[in-house]
C-alpha cells in the first residue's frame, strides 16, 4: 500500500510543481493578500473627517470643540457657517460627523437650562456611525459632569463634596482594542481554506474531465490510496502557506502570539482535514471544474459570513445560531484567536478541537465512499 | 463586427448555461441566499452584550447601577461572579463579553460624595464589539452619575439643578443605524463581481481545455464578436440577479432605495461588463480551468469583500491600501450604490465615481479583445 500511495505522491507533486503558475499561485496570494488585507481590515475609528457648525462660537462651545479635536477620535475637516454646508458636505462624504452647537448655548448653560448639543452623522455606514456616537456621547457627558460638579461645589461650598461615578475600563487580551488584531487571525483562516479548499476541489474532477481517470482506475490503485494521495499534497502546502502567513502576522503586523505553537499547529491539522476532506467531497460530485468552482463558492461564501469572523455569531436569530455549529471555520476561528491573543490551550479549547476533529472524520468518509460508488 | 456572428455565438453560450443547470441554479440561489443571511442573520449592531457581574457592595446603590446596565438593551446580565476567577472563566469559554465590577466600599464612597470607581472589564479581542460596548457602558455610568449628584444636591440644599449638557444625535440616512442599511446596497455589488468573474473566468479557458477552440478558430468568427458574443447571456444572468437583490432589499428588508432606480441599473449594467470581462481577461491569459479560478478568487472575491469599503470603511485604512481600493471597480461600485440607496443622490455628487467605474469597464473590455487577438496568431 505505501508503495503505491507513494508513486501516487510522486505524481501529484509533479503535476502540481509542473506548472510554473501553479508555483506561483501557492507562494505569492497567501502572502500578498495577508499584507494588503492585514491593513485593510480594520474597525478601528481615529481622526474621522468632522466638521463644525458652531453657531454660539462662546467660550463654552469652543470647550466642547477643543475637547473633541483633543480627543483624536475626531479631527476637523471644515468650519462651517450655513446649514446647507451640512448636506453638500455629507451628500458627497467629506465629514462623517458635523458638531452642531446651536445659538444660545452658554446662555443655556448660564441660566441653568439644559444646553443642547448636535451631532449629525452619516449613517449610511451605520458601524462606524455607532462608534463616533459613542465617543461624542461621552465627550460631552464628560463635560457635563464637570459643569456639574462644578455647580455643586460652587453652591454647597468647600464643607461637603459631591462625586459621581468614574467608570475605569481594561481591555483584556488587546489592550488598545485594535481590531486588527482580531482580524488578522481570521484572514489566515479564510485564506487557508480557500488555498486548500480550491486546490482539492478541482483535484479529482480535472482527472475526469481529462479523461486521466480511466487511466488511473486501470491501475491497481484503491481508492483510500487515491483519495490520500490526492490530499496530503495539499495538505503539505496548507501547512506551508500557514507557517508563511502565521510568519507574517507575528513579525510584520505584531499581532500578539500568547500560546503555545504546537496546540496552533494541531488546530490547523484538524481544520486542514475539514477544508481537504470537503474540497474532495465536492470534486466527487462534480462532473466539471466549473460546476467544482460554483458548489465550492456556493460552501464557502456561507462558511465565511456565518463563522463570526466579522459578524459576532451572539448576534444571530437562535436558528441560524445552530447553522454555525456546522462550521468549521467558527471552530477554527475559537482557536486561532484564542492561542494567537488569549493564549489559552487544548484545556479551554478542547470542545472546538474534537469538533474539528469529528467533522474532518465525517467528511473525509463521505468522500471516500461517494468516490467509491462512482467508480 | 457581424450580428449574425455575434447572435450565434451568444446562443451557443446560452445553451451552455442552460444544459449545465447546476451552474445557472446556482448563480441564481448564491445571491438569494446570500441576501437572506446578511438580511436576517447576519448584523454588526452591538446588543444586548452579555455581561457578568461582581457586586461586591450588594447594596441598593449597586444594584440600581446593575439595573441600569442590565435595564438597556445594550447589556444582559449574564451571570453573577464572586472573584477574579469566575470572571477569567466566563471570558476565556466566552459565556460573557464583558465584565462588571462593583468596589466593597461603593455606597459608602457614594454618601460620603467621594469619586467613585467601578470597573469594567472587556473582552478585546474582538475589538469592534468592545469598543461599541465601552462606549455604551460609558454613557450608561455618566448618565446615572450625573443623576446621583442632581438628587444629592436637592437631599442637601433643596436646590434643584438640572442636567448641564444633552447630546442629541441625528444619524442622518439611517435613523437607527441598522447595519443591515449599509450592508445590503454593498452585498449587491460583492455578490455582481463574485458571480461574474465566476461564470465567465472559466469560459475561455474551458474551450481551450476541451479543445473546442481550435474549432471555434477555424470558423469566421472574430474576436470581439466571440468576446462580445459570450458576455452578452452572462450580462443579462447579471442583471437579472441585480433585480432580485433589488426586489428583495425592497420588499423583504425594506432597505430604503431613495435614488434613481435607472441609474442603478445603468451602473450595474456598466459593472457587470467591466466585471464579466475581467473573468473573461483571466480566462484568457491562464488558458487552464483551474489556474483561472484561483485568479479570479484572488483577483475579485477577497478585494471586494475586504477592500472595497463593503464594511471596512476605506478612510480607516491606511494611505497606500486605499490607492489599492481605488484600483479595485467594487469600490466605485459600492460608493454609487449606497449613495443611491441610502442618501438619494444621483450623478450630481456621484458623477466622478461614475465616470471611473466607465472607465474601468471600457479598458478591461478593451483589454481582452486585445489579449484575446494576441493569443489567436
Amino acid at each position: 500500500m505505501f508503495g503505491r500511495l507513494k508513486e501516487m505522491l510522486i505524481k501529484e507533486f509533479i503535476q502540481i510543481f509542473r506548472d510554473p503558475r501553479t508555483r506561483f499561485i501557492i507562494l505569492l496570494p497567501p502572502i500578498i493578500q495577508l499584507v494588503v488585507f492585514g491593513y485593510a481590515v480594520t474597525t478601528d475609528v481615529k481622526n474621522a473627517a468632522t466638521a463644525i457648525y458652531d453657531q454660539d462660537n462662546s467660550v463654552a462651545s469652543r470647550e466642547i470643540v477643543s475637547r473633541f479635536i483633543r480627543s483624536r477620535y475626531f479631527k476637523v475637516e471644515k468650519y462651517i457657517q450655513q446649514e446647507e454646508q451640512i448636506h453638500r458636505l455629507i451628500d458627497h462624504s467629506r465629514v462623517k460627523a458635523v458638531l452642531q452647537i446651536n445659538k444660545g448655548f452658554e446662555e443655556d448653560l448660564r441660566s441653568g437650562r439644559t444646553a443642547q448639543v448636535q451631532m449629525i452623522l452619516d449613517a449610511t455606514d451605520s458601524n462606524t456611525a455607532g462608534i463616533l456616537l459613542g465617543y461624542g456621547q461621552r465627550i460631552v457627558q464628560e463635560y457635563s459632569q464637570e459643569i456639574l460638579l462644578d455647580r455643586v461645589a460652587r453652591s454647597l461650598g468647600p464643607v461637603r463634596s459631591i462625586g459621581g461615578l468614574d467608570l475605569q475600563s481594561r481591555a483584556w487580551f488587546n489592550d488598545n482594542l485594535e481590531s486588527r488584531n482580531f482580524y488578522v487571525p481570521g484572514v489566515i483562516a479564510i485564506l487557508l481554506m480557500l488555498v486548500t479548499l480550491m486546490l482539492t476541489s478541482m483535484a479529482i474532477v480535472r482527472e475526469k474531465e481529462m479523461g486521466t481517470m480511466e487511466q488511473i482506475m486501470v491501475t491497481p490503485i484503491s481508492s483510500m490510496e487515491f483519495i490520500l494521495g490526492k490530499t496530503i499534497p495539499f495538505g503539505l502546502i496548507g501547512f506551508f502557506d500557514m507557517v508563511l502567513v502565521v510568519l507574517i502576522a507575528w513579525g510584520w503586523f505584531e499581532v500578539p502570539v500568547r500560546g503555545s505553537l504546537g496546540w496552533l499547529f494541531l488546530g490547523t491539522g484538524l481544520y486542514l482535514m475539514t477544508t481537504l476532506g470537503m474540497g474532495l467531497l465536492i470534486s466527487t460530485i462534480s462532473r466539471t471544474q466549473q460546476q467544482a468552482l460554483m458548489i465550492t463558492f456556493f460552501y464557502f461564501q456561507p462558511m465565511i459570513l456565518l463563522s463570526g469572523f466579522m459578524f459576532p455569531i451572539d448576534n444571530m436569530p437562535e436558528v441560524v445560531q445552530w447553522l454555525t455549529y456546522l462550521d468549521p471555520l467558527r471552530y477554527f476561528l475559537v482557536i486561532i484567536r484564542g492561542i494567537f491573543l488569549k493564549g489559552i490551550g487544548p484545556e479551554i479549547l478542547w470542545p472546538q478541537m474534537l469538533a474539528l476533529l469529528v467533522m474532518g472524520l465525517v467528511v473525509f468518509q463521505l468522500a471516500v465512499s461517494r468516490f467509491k460508488k462512482y467508480i | 463586427m457581424n450580428l449574425r456572428r455575434l447572435s450565434a455565438v451568444a446562443k451557443k453560450e446560452c445553451l451552455h448555461i442552460l444544459r449545465d443547470s447546476s451552474s445557472l441554479y446556482i448563480s441564481i440561489a448564491l445571491p438569494m441566499i446570500l441576501l437572506l443571511l446578511y438580511g436576517y442573520a447576519l448584523t454588526l449592531d452591538v446588543d444586548r452584550v452579555p455581561i457578568v457581574i461582581w457586586d461586591q457592595s450588594e447594596t441598593t446603590e449597586s444594584r440600581e447601577l446593575i439595573s441600569r446596565f442590565a435595564g438597556s438593551h445594550y447589556f444582559t446580565a449574564q451571570s453573577f461572579a464572586s472573584g477574579y476567577k469566575d470572571i477569567e472563566h466566563a471570558i476565556d469559554t466566552r459565556q460573557a463579553l464583558a465584565a462588571l465590577i462593583i468596589p466593597k466600599e461603593f455606597a459608602q464612597l457614594l454618601g460620603a460624595g467621594e469619586s467613585t470607581p467601578v470597573q469594567m472589564i472587556v473582552d478585546g479581542t474582538d475589538a469592534n464589539t468592545a469598543t461599541l460596548a465601552l462606549g455604551y457602558a460609558q454613557v450608561v455610568t455618566l448618565v446615572y452619575s450625573q443623576e446621583i449628584i442632581l438628587q444629592k444636591a436637592r437631599q442637601l440644599r433643596g436646590q434643584v439643578l438640572t442636567v448641564p449638557i444633552d447630546v442629541r444625535p441625528r444619524a442622518w440616512f439611517n435613523p437607527d443605524l441598522e447595519s443591515k442599511n449599509y450592508i445590503i446596497p454593498g452585498l449587491i455589488a460583492v455578490i455582481m463581481m463574485v458571480i461574474a468573474a465566476l461564470l465567465t473566468s472559466l469560459t475561455i479557458a474551458r474551450e481551450w481545455e476541451t479543445g473546442t477552440m481550435e474549432q471555434l478558430i477555424s470558423t469566421p468568427i472574430k474576436g470581439p464578436e466571440l468576446i462580445t458574443g459570450k458576455l452578452i447571456p452572462y450580462i443579462f444572468l447579471g442583471l437579472l440577479d441585480v433585480l432580485l437583490a433589488v426586489l428583495m432589499g425592497k420588499y423583504l428588508f425594506h432597505v430604503p432605495l431613495r435614488g434613481n432606480v435607472g441609474l442603478l441599473f445603468a451602473m450595474a449594467t456598466v459593472f457587470l461588463a467591466g466585471a464579466m470581462s475581467l473573468g473573461m481577461l483571466i480566462s484568457i491569459i491562464t488558458k487552464s480551468q483551474m489556474l483561472a479560478s484561483q485568479a479570479a478568487i484572488v483577483v475579485t472575491f477577497l478585494p471586494s469583500f475586504l477592500l472595497s469599503g463593503f464594511i471596512f470603511a476605506i478612510s480607516n485604512m491606511p494611505v497606500v491600501i486605499q490607492w489599492v481600493a481605488h484600483l479595485i471597480p467594487a469600490t466605485y461600485f459600492i460608493t454609487l450604490l449606497k449613495g443611491i440607496y441610502l442618501k438619494g443622490i444621483g450623478l450630481e455628487v456621484l458623477a466622478l465615481e461614475a465616470v471611473l467605474l466607465t472607465l474601468f469597464s471600457v479598458v478591461v473590455v478593451l483589454l481582452a479583445n486585445f489579449k484575446f487577438k494576441r493569443k489567436l496568431v
